[in-house]
């Protein structure tokens, strides 16, 4: 587990103000209180990393910054005007993407199709103005190649692509429309070491193109080897955000794991956790 | 779909892909060998006239009355949703075309914008209920199946005093110029020309036997065009493939599922009430009855055209083709020594067989194993 990573690390400076700031973020689900009152920043060209347990209420969190849902209570500053996304698509136009935790992508349609949904390439105007395929074959395959997948072609569907590479598609899509903040939600859970290496140098480049980046992960590892803070929720709640090097990787874990309980366990297993 | 892919260097991991196999993932692939299968079928068993001008019209003029439905049935199915009220809207729009142009004595240029807009409009509460509820939208337009049935009746017995027929149209709308758009033949100068060159029959006078393309054969074939433009070419196309294969991940995507579901509602009504249209101006006269089961035969239409039941996957020439298969089918009978009821066995097995065919060329798209 070492700290010090290849990286380049963004310099959080607290004088930059926030793209987002989400101040006291509360998500009912009927009765279900998912999220009790989290706040949150992200500034530009640093690496925020969600870390947390299993239904800690990471995924419901970055859903009420990226318009999936809205906030039972709280303020979404963006840019530091009050914003309310309704849609996603609000929060896109606004230059925020998002690698949902189940990829949102549609199996039956082929790679380019999945890569712009939404925001299809136009020629044309008026009434022959019509969806730029050629365009969106070329974009998708070239991104794609960087992230270091080689597709078969880009009218392949979906549902035919392995679980890592179209974690891939996703991220790639992501990357190529997360113009000011880039949402990933554990976009590393299927890929492979190539691959994975390569979606945590993306996170370094986009950083360093004043992008932020929030970063969800279980694996404090991958989270170290990119973060410039952390926020680690729990039950809901925050249990305090860290800065780079103001934490060590096994306070770090500890937290994640809600506490104590690792300790135990780390014994039990001799260390291998 | 079929987006081509342009030429990237070759990935040692993909087999040349035959034509063949190419060709089996294309969604109306079923639809046009069934078109071919039945035309063979004819061929052998139907008398020769079956397939003169005149045998062909014969044909395609009930096909296209159908396309028309099954072509917006086919653009819902693809965007995740039907409707089985499409054939009551037919006699609905219908009712409401009839009491503009009799009751009201409006032009067409008012009564077809008018009928549109009206149809449109019920097109979209049948689709923000279903939005807005989230209950299937099997159940929603099941509902207005009768509902729609039920007005038409009650209305028409109000428009006409007590019958179930509204007559007059013809007498009304026939010097309309905008008519001709709407109803009896088009090109009659060309047939008269193809008559005089001897290349399609003529009565003993010399007049062709064809008077010319029947107008709603023309709407048939620009709709499945427009529809297959858009489906394949535009952003909405796009938008429509994904609100059907996954409304959730396609909201997500920032794809604005609602919109693009209750328009395609408002389509599939606006399209029943062409049909409507075309057909009270035809027969000059509007009933109860009109369109009378429709929703199914349009929705068979879609089926055999290579549209999934689960939406996300279809094509319009699909539709288009299944609907040729379906009048093909119909008026084919009359053709042949067989019973005239056999139709409905033959029906029943083309939407078995296409139904099976589909969901195979699903699990190859999709590589479901
Ligand atoms: N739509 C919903 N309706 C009801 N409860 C929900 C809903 N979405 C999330 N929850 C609840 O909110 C809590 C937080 O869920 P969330 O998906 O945010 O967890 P998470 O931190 O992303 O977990 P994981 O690491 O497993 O992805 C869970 O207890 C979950 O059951
Ligand atoms: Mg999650």
């Amino acid at each position: 587990m070492s700290e010090d990573s290849k990286f380049h690390h963004g310099e959080v400076k607290d004088s930059v103000p926030p793209i987002v700031q989400m101040k006291n973020i509360e998500k009912h689900f009927g009765n279900i209180i998912a999220l009790a009152g989290v706040s949150f920043d992200i500034r530009p060209g640093e690496c925020h990393c969600l870390l947390g347990d299993n239904g800690a209420g990471k995924s419901t969190f970055i859903k009420t910054m990226s318009g999936v849902h809205q906030p039972t209570h709280g303020e979404i500053l963006f840019e530091g005007k009050p914003m309310s996304f309704a849609t996603p698509r609000d929060s896109m136009e606004a230059g925020i993407a998002t690698v949902f935790q189940d990829l949102a992508m549609i199996p039956l349609m082929s790679v380019a199709r999945n890569f712009f949904m939404g925001r299809e390439p136009t020629k044309g105007r008026g009434l022959t103005k019509r969806f730029d395929v050629e365009q969106a074959n070329e974009i998708t395959m070239t991104e794609m190649r960087k992230m270091g997948i080689n597709l078969r072609g880009p009218d392949q569907a979906v549902g035919t692509l392995s679980g890592g590479e179209r974690q891939t598609v996703a991220i790639a899509r992501a990357v190529y429309f997360g113009a000011k903040v880039l949402i990933l939600d554990e976009p590393t859970s299927a890929l492979g070491v190539r691959q994975t290496s390569n979606v945590l140098a993306t996170i370094d480049k986009v950083r360093s193109q004043g992008v932020g980046v929030v970063f969800i992960s279980h694996n404090v590892r991958h989270a170290l080897a990119v973060g410039d803070r952390f926020t680690v929720l729990n039950r809901g709640k925050t249990l305090g955000t860290a800065k780079r090097g103001e934490i060590s990787p096994e306070e770090l874990q500890d937290l994640m794991a809600g506490g104590q309980e690792l300790a135990q366990l780390e014994g039990s297993l001799e260390g291998t956790v | 779909m079929s987006d081509s892919a342009p030429n990237f260097e070759a990935d040692e991991r993909i087999k040349a892909e035959p034509l063949i196999s190419r060709l089996m993932k294309r969604p109306e692939l079923g639809a046009i060998a069934g078109v071919l299968l039945v035309t063979i079928f004819f061929l052998i068993t139907a008398d020769s006239a079956m397939f003169t001008a005149s045998g062909i019209i014969n044909f395609m003029t009930p096909a296209a009355q159908l396309g028309i439905l099954a072509i917006g049935a086919a653009l819902l199915m693809i965007g995740g949703e039907f409707d089985l009220s499409i054939g009551s809207m037919v006699a609905f729009s219908g009712l409401f075309f009839g009491v503009c142009v009799m009751v009201w004595g409006l032009p067409l240029i008012v009564a077809i914008p008018l009928t549109f807009v009206f149809s449109a409009c019920v097109g979209a509460i049948n689709g923000f209920i279903v939005i807005r509820s989230g209950l299937p939208s099997f159940i929603v337009t099941l509902a207005f199946l009768f509902i729609l049935r039920g007005l038409s009746l009650v209305g028409l017995k109000w428009a006409s005093g007590g019958s179930t027929q509204l007559r007059g149209v013809r007498d009304a709308t026939e010097n309309d110029w905008l008519a001709p758009f709407f109803s009896g033949d088009a090109f009659p100068g060309f047939f008269a020309w193809l008559a005089e060159a001897g290349l399609i029959e003529t009565f003993q006078n010399g007049t062709p036997k064809v008077p010319g393309m029947p107008v709603e054969i023309l709407w048939f074939i620009a709709i499945a065009l427009v529809a297959t433009y858009v489906l394949l070419r535009t952003p909405i196309g796009n938008w429509i493939f994904a609100a059907g294969g996954d409304a959730n991940a396609a909201t997500n995507s920032g794809v604005p599922v609602r919109k693009v579901k209750v328009t395609l509602f408002m389509v599939t009504a606006c399209c029943a009430a062409l049909v409507a249209i075309i057909t009270v101006i035809d027969a000059g006269s509007t009933d109860a009855r009109r369109g009378f089961q429709k929703e199914f035969e349009a929705i068979i239409a879609a089926v055999i055209g290579g549209c999934l039941l689960t939406g996300g996957y279809g094509s319009a020439i699909g539709a288009f083709f299944g609907s040729i298969i379906f009048g093909m089918v119909v008026i084919g009978l009359t053709y042949t020594g067989f019973d005239q009821d056999w139709f409905q066995v033959f029906l029943g097995g083309m939407l078995l067989i296409a139904v099976l065919f589909n969901n195979a060329i699903r699990k190859r798209v999709t590589g479901e194993r």
